[in-house]
């Protein structure tokens, strides 16, 4: 708002007689204050999430006798069993190797396919890649849940493969799973590279670089900070997908680190218990707060360290 | 004239080596391939389904309602409460998803210490598993303070939560989208600075918002996680008939069908999938056309 | 009536050699000048503002006009700590039109946007000093800009219309406004006001976009009117368009000048030159550094005697092309 330091109309004509009558302003200030609520319910959106896991898994701890330490390290998860033990390590495991797996799968399937369109495309070949790319982030979990089970554990793993894994397994879950996200790591990672400026890439061709040289050499550097913004979005994706695990890796807690066994992940014990009608304030109900908890700030970490990352790339380039 | 060293000619005038050159061809073919291999598994998926599903589609699948018999089910309910299910959700993100953005757009001094904590709060909420927001349903929606009971109104809350966040962020993007100067000659012409945003800019940024909206909502109809902590446990076989109704969404019959012994559910659920498909690939086209008919080149 | 004072000439003066005029009007004979609002002090060398030179207020500007429409006192206006333009004072008057002209970044548009309070959509501006509208202080506490606007219109450099209809366009300020009477015959006004009635008036539901350049900004000109506005601001209207459409602006400008009062922001000189009666000459004072670009108002008065008989040399150096 400009300020004055002047005094006002002393001795002249006042404001009235020049301007009109004055106009009312509250309705300005009331919409603004509409607004503002609006704005704000996301803040108790947010509130309300912390609120209900925080508090839920409080409880959980101090009703449930169980430690901390305990919760975090321990091996066994049987939450529902009449002597019901509560160590969430095969849930975290089940989660981590899920993701691991896909992680594997979909960076370099994201990565390629971002250098490919931003370095090598011609324009044709990216008008017709770049949707089918977003037609596959539009397809819904569940049905990759279904091609997971369906389709590639008996026909590829089994079939092609001759794997010899389960019917439900952690290798499938975390192989489509890593299909899921690669949009999402292409999309940023193309975003990223497309940033590079020309000058730096033209400075290498002049040098005698040949595409492949520009592209590893200096591309992908130039766009690391933004590549790398790209995989932890796509790993906090990873960890929070629920429907392809619930449907396709199992629902048997496990500390084995074979992915060709059932698995349950943090998200598939939330599906799977939250299914029934658990009663308010059971054991499975506090439980699913608990690794409810567990889970979102594993994702807020994750999508903090990202949103830095892609801050940084941002900056150096605009 | 003589070369002044025994370089091969080729080398002299920039023509990269045989090797190099192999290494060069490699690395687009690699690239390529790695292009194709999320395509290929799309194009698998959507043929595989194609063929254990498009023998199940008849009127009397969309017509009938979940049985214990396969020949008989149908996806009239889980269609239906798509349906009404996307209704709440619209109702809910419309209003409160640009009212936020008109907030923080126009609105909102960036210095603000709690202006800039709503901002960072949207972008952390936008990626949030979708199960959680199930949890948070659960928690409050359901049971808790709103009470709502497994039905309608509560799934239709839970999920609007799921899409709120991106409603926010992609209505800012639209109404940023309109340039300076149209808000400068609306305040210079006497406007307040609510006329000039809800006669001048707000018109002007409506089809990208709306294209936000519509995406958003496609997004929610594909939400299977969120709906199953909050909707019905049993099959639901009719109708929804009003808010406070029990309820099953397409996703949810897809993955209670799933997970039946019988392989003929199997089948079904394929059936459903490309019901659903069907369904999200004609709202894309539609947001896209609304998007390149009333896009506003400025 | 122009006062003059007598004086010895100070050192550094850019008073430029008047030796052949009529000593009454001889520059050089002014007495050691008196406390004048406005007037920057000598200062000794070595500190800020050296390079800025004593000068006889009322001879470089010409302020003895009857019916002001705008009084400005020692106008300034900073951006944070920075000051972009200081120490303005002047006297625009009505029913005239007045140009201000300048090399690029001397602050013309900066003071205009004082007039209409657009300066207040810039969070760090801060206005210092006084500007009176028909007597009324335009920054005072109970003035509403909202209000201001109403009264004093603008016309920006680059034509901006709404992507709306020919009609709405023209209808958007009365409508806000709360204007009674038929809309139909307040937009055909306007727009025979802005010489574009007879162009448009089959095609009144078209949409702006899709006009030339030089009628968006005609259109833009008659939206400004169709408020009835008692000043019209035009900030380098015509430097996007091309001289056929320039032209028939500036024969609008001098049909308006009858009803509505006008101060246009130029870099074309000759622009200036045809169509204002008074010019105000602004210029970037470098200061002590690089970053101290502060603009200051050089010289003011009649037109002609801008561009024929310029008091102050650096004017002078101006209007006959010698930097700029």
């Amino acid at each position: 708002m400009a300020t004055t330091s002047a005094t006002s109309g002393a001795g002249g004509p006042n404001a009235e007689s020049v301007f009109g009558p004055p106009r009312r302003r509250i309705g300005e200030k009331a919409i603004t204050v509409v607004l503002f609520c609006a704005a704000a319910t996301s803040v108790v959106i947010t509130i309300g999430i912390v609120v209900s896991l925080a508090g839920e898994t409080l409880t959980f701890f101090t009703d449930q006798a169980v430690t901390v330490s305990g919760f975090l390290t321990g091996g066994q998860w049987t939450p529902l069993f009449s002597d019901p033990q509560f160590g969430i390590r095969p849930l975290v495991q089940g989660t981590l190797i899920i993701s691991g797996i896909a992680l594997i799968v979909a960076i370099p399937l994201g990565i390629g396919t971002a250098a490919f369109l931003s370095e090598y495309a011609s324009p044709r070949v990216r008008k017709a890649v770049k949707p089918t790319l977003e037609l596959l982030a539009g397809v819904p979990t569940v049905v990759f849940g279904y091609f997971a089970l369906t389709y590639f554990t008996p026909t590829v793993l089994n079939g092609l493969l001759g794997l010899d894994v389960a019917v439900f397994n952690g290798l499938a879950g975390g192989v489509i799973v890593g299909i899921l996200i690669v949009p999402t790591i292409a999309s940023v990672a193309e975003d990223a590279m497309s940033a590079v400026p020309q000058s730096l890439r033209e400075g290498a061709y002049g040098l005698g670089a040949s595409r492949r040289q520009v592209t590893v050499r200096v591309v992908v550097p130039a766009a690391l900070s933004g590549i790398t913004a790209g995989i932890v979005l796509g790993a906090s994706r990873a960890v929070g997908e629920t429907m392809v695990v619930l449907i396709a890796a199992g629902q048997v807690p496990t500390t084995s680190l074979n992915p060709r066994n059932p698995m349950e992940t943090m998200t598939a014990f939330i599906g799977a218990t939250g299914k029934g009608d658990v009663p308010t304030g059971s054991t499975g109900y506090k439980a699913i707060f608990a690794v409810g908890f567990a889970l979102f700030l594993m994702t807020l970490i994750l999508n903090t360290i990202s949103i830095r990352f892609v801050r940084r790339y941002r900056q150096v380039y605009e | 004239m003589t070369t002044t060293s025994s370089r091969p000619v080729g080398e002299v005038l920039g023509i990269p080596p045989a090797s190099h050159r192999l290494r060069d061809r490699s690395f687009v073919l690699l690239l390529a391939v790695l292009t194709s291999v999320a395509l290929i598994v799309l194009a698998v998926l959507l043929i595989d389904t194609g063929i254990d599903g498009i023998p199940q589609l008849s009127l009397s699948f969309l017509t009938s309602f979940p049985s214990a018999f396969p020949a008989k089910a149908g996806i009239e309910s889980a269609i239906t409460g798509t349906l009404w299910l996307m209704g709440v959700v619209t109702f809910v993100i419309v209003p409160l998803g640009v009212a936020s953005a008109l907030y923080l757009e126009e609105f909102a001094d960036g210095t603000r210490w709690w202006n800039r904590i709503i901002e960072v709060n949207i972008q952390n909420l936008a990626a949030v598993p979708s199960i959680v927001y199930g949890i948070l349903g659960l928690a409050y929606i359901v049971r808790g303070p709103l009470s709502l009971g497994r039905t309608v109104l509560a799934g239709g809350l839970t999920l609007a939560l799921v899409v709120l966040p991106v409603v926010i962020i992609t209505g800012r993007e639209a109404l940023r989208a309109v340039p300076p100067s149209i808000k400068e000659g609306a305040l210079a012409l006497g406007a307040t600075r609510w006329q000039a945003i809800w006669r001048q800019i707000l018109p002007a940024s409506i089809p990208g918002i709306a294209t936000g909206v519509i995406l958003s909502i496609s997004r929610a109809i594909g939400e299977t996680a969120p709906l199953i902590l909050v909707g019905a446990a049993t099959f639901v076989a009719f109708n929804p008939t009003g808010l406070d109704s029990p309820f099953t969404a397409l996703p949810l019959q897809i993955f209670s069908w799933i997970s039946q012994p019988n392989d003929q559910f199997r089948m079904l659920a394929a059936a459903a999938i490309i019901v659903l498909l069907v369904i999200l690939v004609i709202l894309n086209a539609v947001a896209i056309r609304l998007r390149n008919r009333y896009q506003q080149r400025w | 009536m122009v006062a003059i004072t007598q004086g010895d000439p100070t050192p550094g003066s850019n008073l430029r050699d008047v030796s052949d005029l009529d000593p009454a009007s001889d520059p050089r004979n002014e007495p050691a000048a008196p406390a004048i609002p406005g007037q920057v002090p000598a200062v000794a060398a070595g500190q800020p503002h050296a390079a800025v030179p004593v000068v006889a207020h009322h001879d470089v500007i010409d302020d003895a006009i009857e019916t002001p429409v705008f009084v400005t006192e020692k106008l300034s206006v900073s951006y944070g700590s920075s000051p972009a333009v200081l120490d303005v004072s002047l006297r625009v008057p009505e029913k005239q039109i007045t140009a201000f002209i300048g090399p690029s970044g001397c602050g013309k548009s900066t003071i205009i946007r004082c007039f209409n309070r657009m300066n207040d959509l810039i969070p760090a501006a801060r206005v210092d000093g006084m500007v009176r509208y028909h007597g009324v202080d335009l920054y005072g506490g109970d003035i509403d800009s909202v209000q201001v606007r109403k009264r004093i219109g603008m016309v920006f450099q680059k034509p901006n219309p709404f992507p709306k209809s020919i009609y709405d366009n023209i209808a958007f300020g009365p409508k806000v406004l709360g204007m009674k009477g038929s809309m139909d015959q307040i937009v055909e006004q306007a727009l025979r006001r802005a010489s574009l009635w007879d162009d448009v008036k089959d095609r009144l539901k078209d949409n702006a976009f899709g006009m030339s350049g030089g009628q968006q900004q005609r259109l833009c000109i008659a939206r400004a009117l169709a408020t009835n506005p008692d000043v019209l601001l035009m900030d380098e209207p015509c430097s996007a368009l091309d001289p056929i459409s320039t032209g028939r602006i500036e024969d609008l400008m001098h049909e308006l000048k009858e009803t509505v009062s006008i101060v246009i922001v130029t870099h074309n000189m000759q622009q200036a030159a045809r169509v204002s009666d008074r010019t105000a000459f602004f210029i970037v004072d470098m200061g002590s550094s690089e970053e101290a670009r502060i603009g200051r108002l050089v010289e003011y008065g009649p037109t002609d005697r801008i561009f024929t008989n310029p008091h102050d040399i650096r004017t002078e150096e101006y209007v006959s092309g010698k930097f700029g």
